[in-house]
C-alpha cells in the first residue's frame, strides 16, 4: 500500500516541478524565384532528441505552480493593483482556470454536504417509522442512486433533463420558453450538478443514519414521552445527541467525496461552465498533443493540500481516541 | 420505534408516507425510465417533437414495426464491442476483489491484534490515502507507466485498483476484526497453535460476514471505476464505464447515444441484482466504520 500510493504521490510531487519542453525552433531560409524568406519552424529531430534525454521535461521549480493556469500569482497581483473595488478583483480572479475550478469545487462541497446530511437524516427518520415488513424493498429502492457509478448516474439524469428528454421538455413547457436548455446556462448547470450530487450521496447518509437509529436506546425516549416532549423535541434532545458521532463521520466522508467531484462533469458534459479541480487534472492528462504531466501534477499537489486541510481535525480526534483506548 | 406510548397522529403518518413515496420516485424513476427507453429508437427516447413519444413508441413503431426493439443492445454489444469491455470488466473485477481481500484480511487481522504505535500510523496513513482523489494518484502513475511501457494493459490497472481499494478494505476489516474477541485466538495460541494455524482454524470460520462486505465494496469500486480505467487503459482494453463514455462521442466524432443508453442498462443490471442479494451485507458494511466512530 505504501509502495503503490505513497510512491505515486511522490512521483506527482517530482513531476510538478517540471514542465514540458519548449519546442526547439530553427530558422530556415527558403529561397524561391521571388526572393528569399526566413521562416521559423520546429526542429522535430532536436525536439524528440531532448525529449528522449530528459523525459520529465525541463526543470521548472515552482514555475508551474505560479503560472497562469494555476496560482497565477502574477495575474493576481496585477489584478489587485488594477482593480478599483474588491468585487472587480474577485470577478477577475474568478476567471482564472484554477480559481474557477476551486470556486466550483468549494461551492459544490459547501452546498451538497449539508443537504446530503439533512435529506439522509429525514429519509432515515421516516423510513424508521414505517412498518418493518415493507422496509426491505424500500431500503433497496433508496440506495439505488448510490450503487451505480457516478458517471452512469449522471448520464441517466442528464438524458432526462436534456432538452429532448422528459424533464427538460416539460420544463420548457412550464417556463414557456422553447429555448430553455440546462446546458446553455451556467447557473442551471451548477444547480443540476449540485442536485445530482445530493441525489447521489444522500443514500449513503441515509444508510448510516438508519443503522445508527437502530441503536438509539428506547428508555430515554419513553421517559421523554411521559414527560410530555413533542416529537421534534425528542429528535432534537435525544436522537441527535446519540447519533452525533455518526453525523460527523458522514459529514467528513461526504466532504472528502464531494471535494473530488469529477465524473458528473463528464456525464453532464458540463466542461464549459463547471470545472472542478479533478477535472482540471483529467483535462491535462487527456490533452491530445502533449500530455501536460507537470501541470496536472501541480494541480494534484494543491488538491492534496486542500484535502489535508479538511482532514486535519479528524486526524487529531482519531489520535486522541487511540491514545485513550490503548 | 414500535412501542405503545409513541402514538403517531394520522396527519404525520400520511405526510411520512407521501414523503417516502416521493423520495422513492426520485431515486428509482430515472433508472426505470432509462431501462424503458433503451428498447426504443433514438427518435423516441430523445424526441424533439414530444417526449410522450418515448412512452407510446411512435417512431419505434415506424422504424422497426414493433413497440420494443433490441436494436440498441445488439448494436452496442456486437458492433460497439461492448462484449469485449464487459469481459475486461469481469477480469479486472475478479482479480481486484480476490487480491485485495487476500491482502486485506491478513493485514487487517495483524493490525487489529497489534498494540504497537506503528499500527495506528499505518491506519492513519490508510485514512489519508482513502481521502486522496483518485485522479491525483493516476497523474502520478501515468508518467512512470509510459516510461516503463506498461501503460494500457490490464495487469497494471489491476494493481493500481487494488492499491486504491486497499485503505478502505483495511479499515473495514480492521473494525470488523476488532469485534472478534481476542480471547478466541489467544486460547488457540495457548493450546499450541502457531499464529497461522490460529488464523486458519479460528478466525477464518468467523470472518465471512466481514469479508463478504469488504468484497462487495471492492467489487463496486473495481466495477464502477472510471478515472483509473479511462486513463490507464488503451482503447482495446477499456472496461465498461470508459466504454460507455466513448459512445457519447466527442467534438471530433459523433457518438452513438442509443448504444450508450443500452450499455448503461447492461452495465447497471448485474450490479442491481448483486446488491439485491447482498443488501444486508452492504448496509452492515457501510455502518461498520460509523458505529465505531
Amino acid at each position: 500500500m505504501i509502495l503503490f500510493i505513497g510512491l505515486p504521490i511522490i512521483s506527482t510531487g517530482i513531476q510538478s516541478f517540471y514542465a514540458q519542453h519548449d519546442q526547439i525552433l530553427i530558422e530556415v531560409k527558403k529561397c524561391d524565384p521571388f526572393g528569399c524568406k526566413t521562416s521559423v519552424v520546429v526542429d522535430q529531430e532536436a525536439t524528440s532528441k531532448i525529449k528522449e534525454e530528459k523525459p520529465l521535461g525541463k526543470f521548472n521549480g515552482f514555475g508551474t505552480y505560479i503560472d497562469r493556469n494555476h496560482l497565477a500569482s502574477d495575474q493576481v497581483s496585477e489584478f489587485w493593483s488594477e482593480s478599483k473595488s474588491l468585487g472587480e478583483f474577485i470577478g477577475k480572479v474568478g476567471n482564472l482556470p484554477f480559481y474557477k475550478a476551486l470556486v466550483f469545487t468549494l461551492t459544490y462541497c459547501v452546498i451538497v454536504t449539508p443537504c446530503v446530511l439533512l435529506l439522509g437524516f429525514i429519509i432515515a427518520l421516516s423510513l424508521n417509522a414505517i412498518s418493518r415488513k415493507i422496509r426491505g424493498p424500500l431500503i433497496f429502492g433508496t440506495i439505488l442512486p448510490m450503487i451505480v457509478t457516478p458517471l452512469v448516474g449522471s448520464l441517466v439524469l442528464f438524458w432526462m433533463i436534456d432538452a429532448e428528454g422528459i424533464i427538460g421538455a416539460n420544463l420548457q413547457i412550464l417556463m414557456d420558453d422553447p429555448y430553455l436548455s440546462v446546458k446553455s446556462s451556467k447557473a442551471l448547470t451548477w444547480i443540476t450538478i449540485i442536485i445530482y450530487g445530493v441525489w447521489h450521496h444522500s443514500p449513503f447518509a441515509f444508510v448510516v443514519f438508519y443503522a445508527a437509529l437502530q441503536t438509539v436506546p428506547q428508555e430515554p425516549l419513553e421517559a421523554s414521552i411521559i414527560d410530555g416532549a413533542s416529537r421534534f423535541q425528542r429528535v432534537k434532545h435525544i436522537v441527535l445527541p446519540h447519533i452525533y458521532p455518526v453525523v460527523t463521520f458522514v459529514a467528513l466522508i461526504s466532504l472528502m467525496d464531494n471535494f473530488r467531484v469529477f465524473e458528473p462533469i463528464i456525464g453532464f458534459s458540463a466542461e464549459g461552465s463547471a470545472q472542478s479541480l479533478s477535472w482540471l487534472i483529467y483535462d491535462n492528462l487527456v490533452n491530445e498533443e502533449v500530455i501536460l504531466f507537470g501541470s496536472a501534477a501541480a494541480t494534484s499537489i494543491m488538491t492534496i493540500v486542500g484535502i489535508s486541510i479538511i482532514l486535519t481535525p479528524v486526524l487529531l480526534r482519531t489520535w486522541k481516541e487511540f491514545r485513550t483506548n490503548r | 420505534m414500535d412501542f405503545g406510548l409513541d402514538k403517531k397522529s394520522n396527519s404525520l403518518k400520511t405526510f411520512n408516507t407521501i414523503f417516502i413515496v416521493i423520495w422513492l420516485l426520485l431515486a428509482c424513476f430515472p433508472f426505470i425510465w432509462t431501462f424503458w427507453g433503451s428498447f426504443k429508437v433514438r427518435a423516441d427516447f430523445f424526441s424533439r417533437a414530444d417526449w410522450w413519444y418515448a412512452i407510446t413508441a411512435f417512431n419505434t413503431l415506424i422504424e422497426t414495426g414493433a413497440r420494443f426493439t433490441k436494436e440498441a443492445y445488439s448494436g452496442a454489444w456486437f458492433e460497439g464491442e461492448f462484449w469485449k469491455a464487459s469481459r475486461n470488466t469481469v477480469i479486472v473485477t475478479i482479480s481486484v476483489v480476490s487480491i485485495s481481500l487476500f491482502l486485506g484480511t491478513l493485514g487487517a487481522y495483524a493490525l487489529s491484534r497489534s498494540t504497537k504505535n506503528y499500527a495506528f500510523w499505518i491506519l492513519i496513513i490508510a485514512l489519508i490515502f482513502r481521502a486522496m482523489p483518485h485522479i491525483t494518484l493516476v497523474s502520478g502513475y501515468l508518467f512512470p507507466f509510459f516510461q516503463l511501457q506498461i501503460w494500457g494493459i490490464l495487469p497494471t490497472t489491476i494493481v493500481v485498483l487494488v492499491a486504491i481499494n486497499q485503505p478502505f478494505t483495511l479499515w473495514l476489516l480492521y473494525s470488523f476484526f476488532k469485534t472478534v474477541p481476542k480471547e478466541l485466538d489467544e486460547s488457540a495460541l495457548i493450546d499450541g497453535c502457531s499464529y497461522f494455524q490460529a488464523f486458519r482454524h479460528i478466525i477464518m470460520p468467523v470472518m465471512w460476514p466481514g469479508v463478504i462486505t469488504a468484497g462487495l465494496f471492492s467489487l463496486m469500486l473495481a466495477y464502477n471505476d472510471f478515472t483509473v480505467t479511462a486513463l490507464l487503459l488503451n482503447q482495446e482494453n477499456h472496461t465498461m464505464v470508459p466504454k460507455i463514455q466513448s459512445y457519447l462521442g466527442t467534438n471530433q466524432h459523433e457518438g452513438n447515444l442509443m448504444w450508450a443508453v443500452s450499455a448503461v442498462v447492461s452495465a447497471t443490471a448485474p450490479l442491481f441484482l448483486l446488491v439485491m442479494f447482498f443488501q444486508r451485507q452492504v448496509i452492515s458494511g457501510l455502518t461498520a466504520g460509523a458505529i465505531k466512530g
